[in-house]
C-alpha cells in the first residue's frame, strides 16, 4: 500500500499543495494532467529524487524518509522518461544495474542477480535481445529494457514516468499491458504518469487528476473520467462516452470546430 | 549463384558469432582474461620502447637489464647500455605508463560522470586548470618540485568545480552546456597560461612552452611520487566502477537503485582531477589520450567501468610508450613533442566520435 499524505514542495512557486492519494497493491494508479502540473514532481518525491517540504509519502505504513537509500531501491523501481544511452552497453548489462541494491559495491553480481535479471527480461520479452547493445535498440525495446532494469529487484512499487510518451500505439498498448500484468501477478503497486487519457481508462484501476499541484479528483476512472472533471483539469472541449468495447470511458478530442 | 555464396557467407558469419558469443556481459573471467592480454602487451611495447633509441639496443639486453633490476643478479651486458637504459630510458618509459594510464583513466571517468563520451580532462580545460596550477608553483615555489603535482591538482579540482558551476542549467546540468563551459574555460585558462609563459625569461620560456605542449623528457626525480598519486587516483576510481556504470545512464536513476551519487560525484572528480594534476606537473598538457583510449577500449570490451577503467590505464600507458617513442625517434637527433603525435592520432578520431555521437 501506497499512501501520500498532504504533500507539499516548490521550486520557488508551489508546485504541490497538499496532495494526497492512496495506491493498493497490485493496483495501477495513473497520474492525469495538463503540463506543469506537479506530476512529475510528485513522483520524485515518491521515488525519493525529492524530498517534501510537508507531508508524508509511506509504504505499508513505512516513511519513505526514514528508510536507507538502498533499502529504498528494493522497495521502489523507477523508470525515467528520458535516458542518457549513449554508452553501448549490452541490455543484459543495462537490466543487471537493477540489482545494485541487492549486491555489493565492489565485485560482480552473483547467480541469483542474474536469474533474476534474466526473470524480469523475459516478463519483458526483452530476453531475445540480451546481448545487443542498448544504444541499437528502438524506442519501444529500450522503455521495456529499462522496465525490466526497474522490476529487476522485484519491488512493491513500481513507478514510471510517461513510460508511452515516446511509443507508436502498438507499443503503447504493450507496454501499459505489461505494466497492468506486472502490477496484478506480481502485486506491485504501479504509478504511471501518462497524458493518454483513453489508455489510462482502460487500464487503470484508480486515476488521479493533477491540476496547479492539487488534486482535483481520484478514484475509478468509470467514476471520475466525467466530461465535467476532464474539461475543467486540461481546459478543452471533449465529450466522453463509453468504449464499445470494454465499456471503460472513452474520451474523444472536440477539434477545429 | 553469387546471391547462393553471399547468403553462405553471411550465414557462416552469423552462426560464427553465435558460437563466439557476442558477450552479454562482463564476467570475472572475461576482466581476468582481458587485462593479463594487456599487461602483456603493455610489457611487449615497453620492450620495444626501450630498445628503440638514437643507441639502438637489442631486446635481449633490454630483457636482460630489467630481469637484473627485479631479481637479481648481474646481466652480462656493457655499462653503457646499462646506463642508457637504467638512467634515461626506462625511467623515461616508466613515467610514459604513468602518465598514459592516469590520462586514460582521469577520461573514462568525467566520461562517466558527465555521461558523455566526448568528455576529456583537455577538452574540460581540467588539464588547462592543472597547467596553470602547475605554471604557478614553478614560479613561486622553484625549489620545491613536488608543490607542482600538488598546485596542479589543486588547479583541476579549482577548474573542474568552476566547469561545473558555469554548464549548470537552471534544469541541472546538460552534458552539452558543460562541455561548452569547459571549452570556454579552456580558452580563458590557456590565455592566462600563455601570458605568465610571455612574461617568463628567455631561456626559461622556450622549456615552459615545450613542457606545455607535451614533454615526458625531464622531472624522472618526480616519478615515484607521480606514480603513488597516479595508483591512488585508479584505485579510488576503480572502487566506484560499478556506481559509474549506473551513473552513465542518469544520476537520478542511479540514485533511485541506491547508488549514493553525491558521495561518488566528490569522490570521482576528486580522483580524476588527482589523476589529471599528476600528469600534467610532470608532462605537460598531453591531448586527447583521456578520450581515444577508453573510446577503443570500450569497442572492443563493452561499456562495463569496471573493465573500462583497468583496461583504459594499461592501455593507456602502452599507447604513450609507443607516441613517446615515436616523438623521440622520428625527427632525430632532435625530439618532437610527444603532444604533438598525441594530438595527430586523437583530433581525427575526436571528430569521428562527435559525427557518430550525433
Amino acid at each position: 500500500m501506497l499512501e501520500a499524505y498532504n504533500l507539499e514542495f516548490s521550486y520557488g512557486r508551489p508546485v504541490l499543495k497538499g496532495v494526497s492519494f492512496s495506491a493498493g497493491q497490485g493496483e495501477l494508479f495513473a497520474l492525469l494532467g495538463p503540463n506543469g502540473s506537479g506530476k512529475s514532481t510528485l513522483i520524485k518525491i515518491i521515488v525519493g529524487i525529492l524530498h517534501a517540504e510537508r507531508g508524508t509519502v509511506s509504504i505499508d505504513g513505512r516513511d519513505l524518509t526514514a528508510i536507507p537509500r538502498r533499502d529504498l531501491a528494493k522497495l521502489v523501481g523507477y523508470v525515467a522518461q528520458e535516458s542518457a544511452m549513449r554508452f553501448p552497453l549490452t541490455a543484459m548489462e543495462l537490466v543487471l544495474q537493477g540489482r545494485f541494491a541487492q549486491g555489493r559495491l565492489i565485485g560482480f553480481e552473483s547467480e541469483r542477480d542474474i536469474s533474476e535479471a534474466e526473470w524480469a527480461m523475459r516478463v519483458t520479452e526483452t530476453l531475445e535481445y540480451a546481448a545487443r547493445p542498448v544504444t541499437e535498440l528502438s524506442g519501444g525495446e529500450r522503455q521495456r529494457v529499462m522496465l525490466a532494469r526497474a522490476i529487476a529487484v522485484r519491488p512493491k512499487v513500481l513507478v514510471l514516468d510517461e513510460p508511452v510518451a515516446n511509443l507508436d500505439v502498438a507499443h503503447q498498448v504493450k507496454m501499459l499491458g505489461l505494466i497492468k500484468r506486472l502490477s496484478v501477478e506480481e502485486e506491485m503497486t504501479a504509478v504511471v504518469v501518462t497524458h493518454e487519457l483513453n489508455l489510462a481508462a482502460e487500464f487503470a484501476n484508480k486515476v488521479l487528476f493533477l491540476r496547479q499541484g492539487e488534486v482535483i479528483k481520484s478514484g475509478p476512472p468509470r467514476e471520475v473520467m466525467t466530461e465535467e472533471v476532464l474539461r475543467g483539469v486540461f481546459e478543452t472541449d471533449l465529450i466522453v462516452d463509453d468504449s464499445p468495447i470494454s465499456g471503460a470511458p472513452r474520451v474523444t478530442l472536440i477539434a477545429g470546430q | 549463384m553469387t546471391q547462393v555464396v553471399q547468403l553462405r557467407m553471411t550465414t557462416a558469419v552469423t552462426k560464427m558469432k553465435k558460437r563466439v558469443g557476442t558477450p552479454e556481459r562482463l564476467t570475472t573471467q572475461r576482466l581476468v582474461f582481458t587485462l593479463c592480454v594487456l599487461a602483456v602487451l603493455l610489457f611487449i611495447v615497453g620492450i620495444i620502447s626501450i630498445a628503440t633509441g638514437s643507441e639502438q639496443v637489442s631486446f635481449s639486453t633490454v630483457v636482460r637489464i630489467i630481469s637484473e633490476k627485479i631479481i637479481g643478479g648481474v646481466a652480462d651486458v656493457s655499462p653503457e647500455h646499462r646506463l642508457i637504459i637504467s638512467e634515461i630510458r626506462l625511467p623515461r618509459v616508466l613515467m610514459a605508463i604513468v602518465v598514459g594510464s592516469a590520462l586514460a583513466v582521469a577520461g573514462s571517468a568525467y566520461q562517466a560522470l558527465l555521461r558523455n563520451p566526448l568528455a576529456d580532462p583537455g577538452i574540460l580545460g581540467i588539464s588547462s586548470g592543472a597547467a596553470l596550477g602547475a605554471i604557478t608553483a614553478t614560479i613561486f615555489a622553484e625549489s620545491l618540485p613536488i608543490s607542482r603535482p600538488v598546485a596542479a591538482f589543486v588547479g583541476a579540482v579549482l577548474t573542474i568545480a568552476v566547469v561545473y558551476a558555469l554548464g549548470q542549467g537552471r534544469r541541472g546540468s546538460g552534458t552539452e552546456r558543460l562541455i561548452l563551459a569547459g571549452v570556454i574555460t579552456n580558452a580563458s585558462l590557456s590565455s592566462i597560461v600563455i601570458f605568465l609563459v610571455t612574461s617568463a625569461s628567455g631561456a626559461r620560456q622556450r622549456s615552459v612552452l615545450s613542457w606545455l605542449i607535451g614533454d615526458l623528457s625531464g622531472e624522472s626525480r618526480l616519478l615515484l611520487p607521480v606514480a603513488l598519486f597516479v595508483m591512488i587516483g585508479i584505485g579510488a576510481v576503480y572502487v566506484n566502477a560499478r556506481s559509474l556504470n549506473l551513473m552513465m545512464i542518469g544520476e537520478e536513476e542511479a540514485l533511485t537503485l541506491g547508488v549514493e551519487t553525491r558521495r561518488v560525484k566528490i569522490a570521482v572528480y576528486l580522483a580524476a582531477s588527482l589523476l589529471t594534476g599528476a600528469a600534467v606537473a610532470v608532462s605537460g598538457a598531453i591531448g586527447f589520450v583521456g578520450l581515444i583510449i577508453p573510446h577503443s577500449v570500450r569497442l572492443v570490451g563493452g561499456s562495463d567501468n569496471r573493465l573500462v577503467i583497468p583496461a583504459s590505464a594499461l592501455v593507456g600507458g602502452a599507447f604513450l610508450m609507443l607516441a613517446d617513442t615515436i616523438a623521440r625517434t622520428v625527427v632525430a637527433p632532435r625530439e618532437l613533442n610527444i603532444g604533438v603525435i598525441t594530438s595527430l592520432v586523437g583530433a581525427p578520431v575526436f571528430v569521428y566520435l562527435l559525427r557518430r555521437t550525433n
